[in-house]
């Protein structure tokens, strides 16, 4: 952290020059926001005194839209919408917390197919989320690699249910149908492939010597702060708390497979810095690939969709249900009256709680390091503004 | 006929003739270069470029230049009109004006002057003016972000930069551009980077300094024309574009001509000064006027190559480090050197 006193100088005239801090408006059409995301930086120089952001550029009414379906089951598709590029995630957040409510058991190959759509999710996320790091850093093609990759996991999710980005595929009770007969197969191709691209963007990226000169002991979010503002998922692992909720608050069968929790170590710098975190995304997908081939291997039969409801009107009474999505805590709270459809909705996006922590980390940084520490934060404007 | 042909011994025509060359050349190279780089990046990462216009998306290029030469030329209401209009000409002028000193080949060069490479980067600073007029005259934050770190790095960067090229000339004893190219002359063994055409213990003495020259100089030139790692003037995912944020039409396609023609400039001095400029590496074999012109411009477009290569390969450093890189790494390197090819000629 540099600090520098704004300084005045009296002219020979006896006019007084002063240096000025200046407002700059970053966004909400600016390459590196991630989308319409709007901050009021005021600058010193290069160097950041505060950072406001403006939110609501991409508000689309979600919570409200909720209350007027004609069904619960006709959430889901507004789900997708928030986070667009974890849809998956979404559903399964949203259907976990109606199952609560209503209290379904659903089969076990429901669940062994959730997770490891949940988690070629979390690996697409992931590689968005490293991918546009890199080139907020100047590196554009480790981008294209990822992007190659992502394309393969959107392949499977096309077979499956036919979209490739909004797909409707979880329901509560079940999905909406069983995975295709090539899905396992080109999984395991994929899992294959895929590690050869991770060791690939290692030596390309995370452990290039400019990006770690650029990233080490930047944006650092101690462990207590990082508590204090509610962050969740890698934001919080990369300032070191060991805690994901796959594994401290089991919501499907995840504590059947092996799998380490990825703990930020501050290996090239201070615990907590924008590296760890971009690191802590990195080793995740390795962990999500390890997921998939236990649960592909051990794939359980049954029918998926014995468990749907043909009517859903819950006793009145309200529920939270909460999963680790790519971001973070992802959770929904359900109220439910007599009726068929919600009394009120609330989304707990993971995005909208880790952006808020921006301002206490990026004081006293350079710009280009405020760049690093919004794409370190991984916000998709989607879920912030929902 | 008799008439044209009177007209064409006209000094005055013939100079302006000659002083077409090096703009043609500019042109169509722009045009290639353009096209080279957007292979090279898609064959980087993975992806094909243009495949539609033409056999492979050859006539890509110029389809873009049409494109923008309709664009509708935008000045920003608030902008002060005529510094916004002269910046991209004036930057343009800087780097066409040094190609001026430019030993193409062994028949041809613009102005075989003495001060040559002095010339040439007193010439080239030219664009720093220009570079900053953009930035002010666009009345915008972020232009003029990227205009004052433009400055500052192409300022900085040409003092490693200077001494490099001081360090070179100390070992020729001439700063014209043609001189430096003859005195190389005879096959790669002559080459500077090998230390050029000396006695065997002056060349052994010579050698670790002169490469270490050549990556001092490879740098900065790097740094002097704003490319990956350092492209921070124009560093998109902080500010926007740069001192071209608000250009538009012709004017950017302006700046865009100038920023490859610089970039073959740096490449060709690097060429000229430690890559024997267009003598042939197999001394008289493949050597001649026409033989030299190809030797010089494949040689300039390999070092085109590696900075397209590294551009795409590796992230951006941040302005602090830039700056130490410059001043606390290059400078004191390029200092040293200096005095230790001041004693080894003396000797």
């Amino acid at each position: 952290m540099i600090e520098t006193p704004i300084q005045a100088i009296k002219t020979s005239t006896g006019r007084i020059l002063r240096t000025e801090e200046m407002v700059v408006n970053m966004g909400p059409q600016h390459p590196s926001t991630h989308g319409v995301l709007r901050l009021e930086v005021v600058l010193d120089g290069e160097i950041v005194v505060d950072v406001i952001p403006h939110l609501g550029y991409l508000h689309r009414c979600f919570e409200k839209h909720c209350e007027h379906m004609t069904s619960y089951q006709q959430v889901i598709p507004y789900v997708d919408r928030m986070d667009y590029v974890a849809a998956m995630t979404n559903e399964h957040a949203f259907v976990v917390a109606a199952e609560k409510l209503l209290k379904i058991e659903v089969p076990e190959r429901v669940h062994y197919i959730r997770i490891i759509m949940a988690e070629l999710q979390r690996i697409a996320s992931h590689l968005i989320a490293i991918g546009t790091f890199g080139i907020d850093m100047g590196a554009f093609t480790p981008f294209l690699y990822y992007f190659r990759d992502r394309e393969k996991i959107l392949e499977l999710f096309e077979m499956t249910c036919g979209a490739r980005l909004l797909y409707n595929y979880i329901w509560i009770g079940g999905l909406s149908h069983d995975i295709p007969p090539q899905f396992v197969e080109k999984t395991k191709e994929f899992c294959t492939d895929f590690k050869k691209t991770l060791k690939e963007v290692n030596d390309l990226l995370n452990y290039n010597e400019i990006f770690i000169k650029r990233t080490a002991n930047v944006g650092i979010l101690p462990k207590d702060l990082a508590i204090n503002y509610a962050c969740s998922g890698p934001m919080l692992r990369g300032s070191g708390v060991d805690f994901d909720l796959r594994r401290d608050d089991p919501y499907t069968l995840y504590n059947k497979f092996e799998w380490d929790v990825i703990v930020g170590k501050g290996e090239m710098g201070t615990v907590g810095d924008v590296w760890d975190r971009n690191i802590v995304r990195q080793r995740e997908m390795w962990e999500s690939l390890r997921i998939i081939e236990q649960a592909i291997a051990t794939l359980p039969e049954g029918d998926v969709q014995k468990a749907v409801p043909k009517r859903i009107r819950p006793v009145p009474g309200d529920a939270y249900g909460r999963v680790e999505g790519p971001r973070g805590e992802l959770g929904f709270y359900i109220v439910a009256e007599d009726s068929v459809t919600p009394y009120r909705i609330k989304a707990r996006a993971p995005a909208f709680v880790n952006l808020s922590v921006i301002n206490a980390i990026s004081k006293g940084a350079m710009l280009a390091d405020l760049v690093a520490i919004i794409g370190s934060i991984d916000i998709v404007l989607g879920e912030v503004d929902r | 006929m008799e008439n044209i042909l009177a007209f064409l011994n006209e000094p005055a025509v013939t100079m302006v003739l000659l002083a077409l060359i090096p703009l043609v050349f500019i042109l169509v190279y722009a045009l290639v270069t353009i096209y080279f780089e957007m292979k090279v990046a898609a064959h980087i990462q993975n992806r094909l470029a243009y495949m539609e216009t033409g056999w492979h998306g050859v006539i890509q290029p110029i389809a873009d230049m049409l494109k923008l030469l309709q664009k509708e030329d935008i000045i920003p209401t608030s902008a002060d009109k005529f510094l916004f209009i002269l910046a991209p000409y004036l930057v343009f002028i800087g780097t066409y004006a040094s190609f001026a000193v430019m030993p193409f080949s062994s028949g041809f060069i613009g102005s075989n002057i003495d001060l040559g490479i002095f010339y040439l980067v007193a010439a080239s600073s030219l664009v720093v003016v220009g570079l900053l007029m953009a930035g002010w005259a666009s009345n915008n934050k972020w232009s003029l972000f990227g205009a004052l770190r433009s400055a500052a790095q192409i300022v900085s960067y040409e003092i490693p930069g200077v001494l490099a090229i001081l360090g070179v000339v100390m070992v020729f004893g001439t700063m014209n551009m043609q001189t430096m190219t003859q005195m190389q002359d005879g096959g790669i063994q002559n080459w500077l980077i090998i230390g050029g055409n000396f006695p065997l213990g002056q060349k052994l003495a010579l050698f670790p300094f002169m490469f270490i020259l050549f990556i001092i100089y490879l740098l900065s030139s790097m740094a002097e024309v704003n490319r990956t790692p350092f492209d921070l003037p124009e560093a998109e995912s902080e500010l926007v574009q740069g001192y071209n944020t608000e250009y538009s039409g012709m004017k950017f396609a302006i700046f865009y001509l100038a920023e490859y023609a610089n970039l073959f400039l740096v490449s060709a001095i690097v060429v000229v000064m430690f890559f024997g400029g267009w003598t042939s590496p197999f001394g008289s074999f493949m050597s001649g006027t026409v033989w030299s012109a190809f030797w010089f411009v494949l040689k300039g477009m390999s070092f085109v190559f590696l900075n397209i290569w590294l551009r795409w390969t590796l992230p951006r450093l941040r302005v602090d480090q830039l700056m130490y890189v410059s001043w606390k790494v290059l400078t004191p390197f390029a200092l040293f050197c200096v005095i230790a090819i001041g004693f080894i000629m003396v000797i």
